[in-house]
């Protein structure tokens, strides 16, 4: 297992909420995690990952996130079990998504 | 009402769309990241909520406990985090008394990566669930995933008061592919779906007695089923284990000779046993409750 | 220890066969000043449908016929039996069904106890030994899910990695002392069976233990340091 850390910018702050998790520890797939946290500028990721050596590919997807999203403020916990860019994008957009919801 | 498929969904989403909009509360839950140790001590993935949800919500407005084992991570197999989980749901429903505990099964048993604390939790789960039952808490399983329910976990399945089943559910003891690995594949070729499901599947278990109700492969239906099976008898006496003994005596007399379903359902009076696989929840559910003994 | 070897040891030649096949013998035998009903199975047994109904049927009697009488299993087994046809009977049903009778004999004050003597499989040994008030083991008796290489082909974690984990953690490989550590065993028994056995019944005559306090022994012993807090937290929750 691989364990990264990355600060990410972002817009912020974030609503804050309970926290919110999609997807499941499965091959090909991911787990997202999002909590509120207490660095408005930045959404603090860490991701736990069984495929090696892709840390600039996560630099890449994560980064995208945060431009395209208001993540500011937040902290995301990944459990990955090699995950596609593809679905890894999905997820955290799934996630956010369920994040930003009227509800709760 | 666009079909919601049980199988294909997670099992989060089986549980928000099984329960009473927004009425779901979970115990333990991801944020507070009650992983397996034993997982990380083998440096392999975790799941924020170690594949076991656990919680409380309303059905119709009464209150249920629900559990549900996601069965795409390890196989929805049983540790000791996970077990653990489910086990506090059972005492806990003593205390409560709610409608019923929900059980949602989607598990291959206990998981080797835990092997022994798997064993003893399962162990443990069937105490549980049997200490509940015996203070006349009714629990309810529902089957219908990839993983099935097989093993230690297709014993818990068996000690609930009720079970309702789709056709896509597989319950039994081993997985055809052990037992195929062991005796071969005369024995039972794994790589046979047809098979596998005459053996395990649904509509043979429902057949059998072994299952309450046969749905189709729609969340909306197994929360019908589910809604139906609230009411209904429970605790464990001496006259309920008595009355189950004559009925699996008199099945083994009646079956032990028989190879394959299709013979048990012609015996049962299912005129055309082949066409079985291709009816629908509603035209098999009619046919079979003309013939079916149930438990 | 061979199936005369145990009954000789705890009972020397007050064992009284109702039933004695190759895989499973019934009966009852005295210990201190109580007769017990005995089941057991022997022969590495492989527990299928009809041993499920003959050890269910044995329970049965006993509840029917004589108020809380003590049960006492044996088990050597090499767990369920892996059969097409038992699997269309619905074997988990039958063991489920064995299960459930010794639920309803603990709520009708039966004393349950179980020693493994030979070895315990998996589901062979859930639905029959795994079901006691108090489990024990004599030495030299093995516990187990699956042997190692077996777990390692599965997984797919090197075997080496086992065999290395295994020398540290209860929690995977074969063996009763892992269980002792687990909380599941109360004690293995090395010599004295007769005695012990007579100790162990009277304990539980005189306490009979209500809830499943396997996790707290787990947590106690350090072989389960996260069960017994889980369950305690789902439990009472808010």
């Amino acid at each position: 297992m691989e364990r990264l850390h990355y600060d990410i910018p972002s817009q912020g702050p974030a609503r804050r909420r309970d926290p919110v998790l999609v997807g499941v520890t499965a091959s090909g797939n991911c787990e997202v995690l999002i909590e509120a946290a207490d660095t408005p500028d930045a959404c603090r990721v860490s991701v736990n990952t069984s495929a090696l050596g892709f840390g600039a590919i996560w630099q890449a997807v994560l980064g995208d996130f945060g431009r395209r999203h208001t993540a500011g403020g937040l902290a995301i916990e990944i459990n990955d079990v090699g995950a596609t860019p593809a679905v890894v994008s999905l997820r955290l957009d799934q996630a956010i998504e369920v994040w930003e919801e009227e509800h709760a | 009402m666009p079909r919601k498929s049980f199988y294909e969904a997670s099992a989060r989403e089986r549980v928000l769309a099984l329960l009473d909009a927004d009425s779901f509360h979970e115990f333990v839950p991801p944020s507070e990241r009650a992983t397996s140790p034993h997982l990380r001590e083998l440096d392999q993935p975790v799941a924020f909520d170690d594949g076991l949800i656990a919680g409380a919500g309303t059905l119709t407005g009464r209150a249920v406990l629900v559990a549900a084992q996601e069965g795409a991570f390890l196989g929805g197999a049983v540790g000791e985090v996970h077990g653990a989980k489910l086990v506090g749901l059972l005492r806990r429903a003593i205390v409560e008394r709610p409608a019923a505990v929900l059980i949602l099964f989607d598990s291959g048993g206990v998981r080797l990566h835990e092997a022994n604390a798997g064993l003893v939790a399962v162990s443990e789960i069937l105490r549980a669930i049997c200490a509940a039952r015996a203070e006349g808490v009714r629990i309810v399983g529902l089957i219908g995933g990839a993983a099935g329910c097989f093993g230690g976990t297709g014993l818990i399945a068996r000690c609930c008061d009720a079970i309702v089943m789709s056709e896509e559910g597989r319950l039994a003891m081993s997985g055809p592919e052990v037992i195929e690995t062991v005796h071969g594949v005369e024995e039972f070729d794994a790589r046979d779906r047809a098979l596998v499901w005459r053996v395990t599947g649904g509509k043979h278990r429902y057949l059998l007695g072994e299952a309450d109700r046969l749905v189709d492969d729609d969340i909306a239906a197994f929360r019908s089923a589910a809604i139906e099976l609230l009411d209904g008898p429970s605790g464990l006496d001496l006259d309920d284990v008595e009355r189950e003994h004559a009925m699996l005596a008199a099945r083994w007399q009646a079956y032990a000779d028989c190879e394959d379903a299709p013979e048990i359902w012609r015996r049962l009076g299912i005129e055309t046993p082949d066409e079985i696989a291709m009816m629908d929840a509603a035209e098999f559910v009619a046919t079979a409750d003309l013939a079916r003994r149930p438990a | 220890m061979t199936r005369d070897e145990l009954l000789t040891a705890f009972f020397g030649d007050g064992f009284r066969p109702t039933h004695s096949d190759d895989h499973c013998f019934t009966g009852r035998a005295r210990i201190g000043d109580e007769t017990v009903t005995v089941i057991g199975t022997a022969n590495r047994a492989e527990v299928g449908v009809d041993l499920c109904l003959r050890m269910a049927a044995s329970v049965l009697e006993c509840v029917r016929e004589r108020p809380r009488e003590a049960i006492v299993f044996f088990l050597d087994t090499q767990g369920q039996r892996l059969r097409r046809r038992d699997e269309l009977l619905g074997l988990n049903g039958y063991m489920a069904h064995l299960a459930k009778c010794c639920e309803v004999a603990r709520g009708r004050d039966h004393p349950l106890l179980s020693v493994v003597y030979g070895e315990a499989v998996s589901g062979g040994y859930l639905t029959t030994g795994m079901m006691a008030d108090a489990c024990y083991a004599v030495r030299d008796a093995e516990i187990k899910v699956m042997n190692l290489p077996a777990m390692a082909r599965i997984t797919k974690v090197p075997l080496e990695r086992l065999e290395d984990l295994a020398n540290r953690s209860p929690v995977f490989s074969p063996g009763a002392d892992n269980y002792l550590a687990m909380g599941h065993l109360r004690a293995i028994w090395n010599d004295d069976h007769g005695a012990r056995l007579a100790a162990a019944l009277a304990e539980l005559r005189a306490e009979r233990p209500e809830v499943d306090t396997r996790m707290d022994d787990g947590l106690a012993r350090g072989g389960r340091r996260l069960a017994a807090s889980i369950a305690s937290k789902v439990a009472t929750h808010e």
